[in-house]
């Protein structure tokens, strides 16, 4: 019998206690995140904070709240994230079936990897400069185009990953029965790739949602619910930030109920689509 | 003997290794035409040049004609889907679609229009599963996922789905080899029961399960068919003698 303490057995002890202690950082970041926001937007959110929008004086810690932002980040994200997936599925689709390992489908990856890491603001600025060149106002139709710029690597990215883990065999079983390649794409590939498609739109619509740079410049900031595609639009992000940088404490607060009332989208919609991804991927290949 | 399939001076090259040499043969109708020889001496790739697979893999190039019914399948003008159409593939491993039992077997008949309304579309899928015996097993959960199936089921799953497409050829590319004794007893029962109506090709690394289902046999060696005849004249007297070595066990 050899000893019970070996060394690979405390190394093996040591290499755990590390992964719970990273594990225990990051739980406990995203646990005191939520406490925050919780422990100070909590009590300042009241059913006049999501029902109506700001009236005079709102900034200075008077009467009113922030559905203008509430519905003007929905729009802004929804139809940035809507308009995302009307080009990336296609390309997504495009580089696996037609690309495949080709030189020029690494081209395009690394372009995208390229944009997905090029900062917000750089967004905000490139679509507010195409706006002064076309005459355009900060509108809620330039925020939505500047989101969609943005979304679009991501989402793409996200769905390319999803499809290349898709088995070859799957394809061919389709192909052996006379499929063309587009029937292989559109009925097959993407069923199997249904559930990864919906984390993947979930991921880009949460970049979206959370993001204030990009749609600083592009879609402005106003008190009103934007009633055309060119009005200006409010966004939960810059609700927040502006808020956060009155000197009323009782704004601040605001602030938290407003971050709250995004946490709280974010995460239905993340609860929400990992619901309708579980009931899609009844039907996919392990 | 009336052939179905003529293969003549086929040769096909991955890359620079050419990994068939000058095939000349002919498959006869309605029969099992089984394809053997050690492992890595071309079966697999024989067949799928019938059914125009290998040009799915990068780099590959093939010289030759492959004759269906008197026509070369790698004419310019002949449509790749209905070359598949008419010739079904049985794959080592069942990949049932990522869909429902019933849409397994819809699927071909959807994409080719080959049916009117959805009751004979219901009358096909359920007429092939009782061709592949399943019916009985699944009529109450057709709507389930086709992955919730045994890998045996599966497999006669992906059979029915060939079928309903109506092809005149069956390929089947080792596909017992993933399944169990029982399962691989099954398929070989449907495919003795299926040559009444189908021309049947089956690449088969097990000497033993050749002889249960050829009517025909294929010998293959490094590229090359050493020898092909009606099975009793190949198993009993074969001309070659690589092909005796292998019939005793020797490769």
């Amino acid at each position: 019998m050899r000893k019970r303490w070996q060394r690979r057995h405390i190394v093996e002890g040591i290499m755990k206690g590390l992964m719970l202690a990273s594990f225990a950082v990051v739980a406990g970041s995203l646990g005191l995140i939520l406490w925050i926001v919780v422990s100070r937007g909590l009590p300042a959110l009241t059913w006049d904070m999501v029902s109506q929008t700001p009236k005079g004086g709102f900034y200075l810690g008077k009467e009113g709240g922030i559905l203008n932002a509430i519905i003007g980040s929905l729009y802004l994200a929804g139809g940035g994230t809507l308009l995302a997936l009307v080009f990336s599925l296609p390309i997504a689709l495009y580089l696996e079936t037609y690309l495949g390992d080709w030189r020029w489908g690494q081209y395009v990856r690394l372009a995208l990897d390229v944009l997905w890491g090029i900062p917000s603001i750089v967004y905000g600025a490139f679509g507010f400069t195409l706006m002064l060149a076309v005459g355009m106002r900060a509108s809620l139709l330039g925020g939505i185009f500047v989101l969609t710029l943005l979304e679009l690597p991501i989402m793409t990215r996200a769905m390319d990953e999803v499809i290349r883990r898709m088995p070859a065999e799957l394809e061919q079983a389709a192909l052996a029965l006379g499929s063309n390649r587009l029937e292989v794409a559109t009925r097959v590939v993407t069923r199997q790739m249904l559930p990864g498609i919906v984390t993947a739109i979930l991921l880009a619509f949460g970049r979206g949602i959370g993001d204030a740079a990009s749609v600083l410049f592009t879609a402005g900031f106003t008190d009103r619910i934007p009633k055309s595609l060119l009005d200006p639009a409010a966004s939960l992000p810059l609700a927040v930030f502006f808020q956060l940088g009155m000197p009323y404490p009782e704004v601040q607060q605001r602030a938290y109920a407003s971050a709250l009332v995004l946490t709280i989208i974010v995460l239905a919609i993340s609860l929400g689509s990992r619901w309708i991804s579980g009931r899609l991927s009844k039907y996919v290949l392990k | 003997m009336e052939a179905h399939i003529q293969v003549r001076n086929l040769n096909a090259f991955y890359g620079k290794t050419q990994s068939l040499k000058d095939i000349n043969i002919e498959i006869p109708r309605r029969q099992i035409t089984v394809i053997m020889g050690p492992s890595g001496c071309g079966k697999t790739t024989l067949l799928k040049t019938f059914n125009r697979f290998l040009e799915l893999v990068d780099d590959t190039k093939i010289t030759g004609e492959v004759l269906v019914d008197g026509r070369n399948i790698y004419d310019r003008d002949v449509d790749v889907t209905e070359v598949r159409k008419c010739i079904g593939l049985l794959a080592q491993r069942p990949y049932p679609l990522p869909m429902s039992i019933y849409e397994n077997v819809a699927y071909g008949m959807h994409i080719h229009r080959m049916k009117n309304s959805r009751d004979e579309y219901r009358k096909a899928v359920r007429h092939y599963l009782e061709v592949t015996g399943l019916y009985e097993e699944v009529k109450h959960r057709l709507m389930t996922p086709a992955t919730s199936l045994s890998i045996g089921q599966q497999q006669r799953l992906c059979l029915a789905r060939g079928l309903a497409v109506e092809p005149e050829i069956i390929l089947g590319d080792e596909p017992t080899s993933a399944l169990d004794p029982i399962s691989s007893q099954h398929i070989e029962r449907l495919l003795l029961d299926l040559k009444q109506d189908y021309t049947i090709v089956v690449v088969t690394h097990t000497l033993r399960q050749a002889k249960r289902l050829a009517d025909y046999v294929i010998y293959m060696y490094m590229g090359e068919v050493l020898e092909s005849g009606p099975a009793r004249e190949v198993f009993n007297n074969p001309r070659h003698e690589r092909t005796r070595a292998y019939l005793e066990g020797q490769i």
